[in-house]
């Protein structure tokens, strides 16, 4: 028979902690902070797959850590938010009872499970002036904080919150933030304790806009991202979309379905007739 | 709350699983009394015991899509209702009318505009216009059992292409049947009890390229003569100041006329009429 060993709770704990906290430093950071207008988001990423969307009006998700366990958080996140607006009303949904059910599950996971989640997860609301902004960190084992303003997640978070501390204004316009904001996630990580410029393609960035009504995330990407790190305001309608942004025309159609009304005639032709530019 | 939260508050299985990205797949799932086909209804034909919407047009311009709906609900031979709103924006770039049973047809525009919300939020990206028109029809055919049962809801869909196959064709308009039918509309089309002489008043009127401002005239006009010939729907209301709601879906997004906006178009089409009660 195989010898049982004994490991006390404290043991365990303590080792569980230890494997997310260690998976959680091995990706890269992400900050959250409010400014005049809204709620800033920014992640270091240069992979396409998101760590910051939109779960609601007003509401956003940031994470960082493993991507499959944050990714299957927001989509419980999106579902429960779209549920609760259906069967309610649209304002009835909250950052705080979301950060009830993420801190409850991923605290159920930590205490229940043998793997904990390798996840630190950021639920941000804004509200009518910067006091009002709620934001919620949720750690691997479950336990949450409200945060005043601004917080760091990631590895060597402590390092990157303390940029922010000393120089967060929730007065500051949107491109001060933004310098903001790059500088922190670039004060760590560089070689030989250097810090590092992060450029736009390095960055993924997302406001919740304080000003506008209805669905208030956008994301800033591309030339408008590119402006705004030169410390260059840009207009408002120039800022980008929610992620319903028009994808772009695709020729010929991908796909056809039976719903399309040229179904026949054209499946016939051979390639080369089609089109013929390609 | 609804279904599925267990007492310790933490998220059910379900909910972070991979599963779909669609809304009303995943509500079948998990709380499939919030759709509106899958309720139990008693045996029998319930037909009269709701109000019901009434005429919807659309038409395709030059920009996009021109959709109008006349105010009124009925019950029978009484209005239910002067100032009912049956056109809305369904996403950003498209547009829904109802006609039909009104409460359904409103539940319907509400977990339609979700699931459209849903999809955007779940995969990062719009479905295409045809993907929007066929998860319509699905959500059509889920309520065949209630239509047979005499609480039928048609959608009227409506929106401008993003990724259009022949670019000449940015407005499109789908129209559906009560078993979940989906036709592809060239031009113009109309649904509820007036759509018979509505479009009849468009097909003499209609011309494609027709400009957004010309349609929205068109548009009003159709719902005149609508109403001048079915009681079921609703003329211009100068004597309260209820018009038609109107909405366009174009290349910058969907837009609701404003009350003076369509309160001058309807003036005109009234003043028109005085002269020339035929149009």
């Amino acid at each position: 028979m195989a010898m049982q060993f004994y490991a006390s709770p404290e043991q365990v704990q303590r080792d569980r902690s230890e494997y997310a906290r260690k998976g959680i430093a091995r990706g890269r950071s992400a900050v959250v902070l409010t400014y005049e207008g809204g709620i800033l988001l920014v992640a270091e990423n240069i992979t396409t797959l998101r760590k910051i969307s939109e779960i609601y009006d007003k509401i956003a998700f940031a994470a960082v850590g493993r991507y499959n366990e944050f990714e299957a958080l927001r989509r419980g996140g999106v579902r429960m938010a779209d549920m609760i607006g259906l069967s309610y009303d649209r304002r009835d949904v909250t950052a705080r009872a979301l950060a009830n059910t993420y801190t409850q599950t991923l605290g159920a996971i930590f205490s229940e499970t043998q793997k904990p989640y390798e996840v630190e997860i950021c639920v941000a609301q804004v509200g009518a002036s910067p006091e009002q902004d709620e934001l919620y960190r949720i750690t691997y084992d479950g336990s949450v904080m409200d945060e005043p303003g601004f917080m760091a997640m990631g590895g060597q978070s402590e390092a990157i919150a303390n940029v922010l501390r000393e120089r967060h204004d929730s007065a500051a316009e949107l491109q001060v933030a933004l310098a903001l904001a790059a500088e922190a996630l670039g004060s760590v990580g560089g070689e030989n304790g250097q810090t590092r410029t992060l450029e736009a393609k390095q960055l993924e960035v997302a406001v919740l806009d304080r000003r506008r009504q209805g669905r208030a995330f956008r994301r800033i990407a591309g030339a408008a991202l590119a402006t705004l790190l030169g410390h260059e305001a840009v207009p408002n309608a120039d800022l980008g979309d929610v992620d319903s942004a028009p994808p772009a025309p695709a020729e010929p159609k991908p796909t056809v379905s039976a719903a399309s009304a040229d179904t026949e005639g054209k499946a016939e032709k051979p390639d080369s007739e089609k089109g013929g530019k390609a | 709350m609804a279904t599925g939260f267990d007492s310790s508050g933490r998220l059910p299985d379900f909910f972070t699983s991979t599963g779909t990205s669609s809304f009303t797949q995943f509500l079948s799932q998990t709380a499939p009394e919030l759709l509106p086909g899958r309720r139990p209804l008693p045996p029998g034909l319930s037909a009269d015991v709701a109000p019901h919407g009434t005429t919807i047009v659309a038409i395709a311009t030059a920009e996009g899509v021109v959709m109008a709906g006349d105010r009124r609900a009925t019950m029978g031979n009484l209005i239910a209702s002067r100032d009912i709103k049956k056109v809305h924006p369904a996403d950003s770039y498209s547009l829904i009318g109802i006609a039909g049973t009104a409460g359904i047809g409103i539940e319907l525009i509400r977990l339609f505009q979700v699931e459209l919300e849903h999809y955007e939020k779940i995969e990062g990206a719009m479905l295409s216009l045809d993907g929007k028109a066929n998860r319509l029809a699905a959500m059509v055919r889920g309520n065949l059992g209630a239509a047979m049962q005499g609480l039928a809801v048609v959608p009227l869909f409506a929106g401008f292409d993003l990724s259009p196959a022949d670019s000449g064709r940015a407005g499109r308009i789908f129209s559906f049947d009560v078993a979940g039918g989906l036709y592809e509309e060239t031009g113009y089309e109309a649904i509820g009890s007036g759509s018979l002489f509505a479009k009849s008043a468009l097909k003499k009127r209609y011309r494609a390229g027709v400009s957004t401002e010309d349609a929205i005239r068109l548009a009003v006009e159709a719902l005149y003569d609508a109403a001048d010939d079915d009681t079921a729907t609703g003329g211009p209301d100068v004597t309260r100041k209820i018009y038609p709601v109107v909405m366009t879906a174009t290349a910058a997004g969907t837009h609701r006329l404003s009350d003076e906006e369509i309160t001058t178009v309807a003036e005109q089409v009234v003043q028109g009429r005085m002269e020339n009660p035929g149009g």
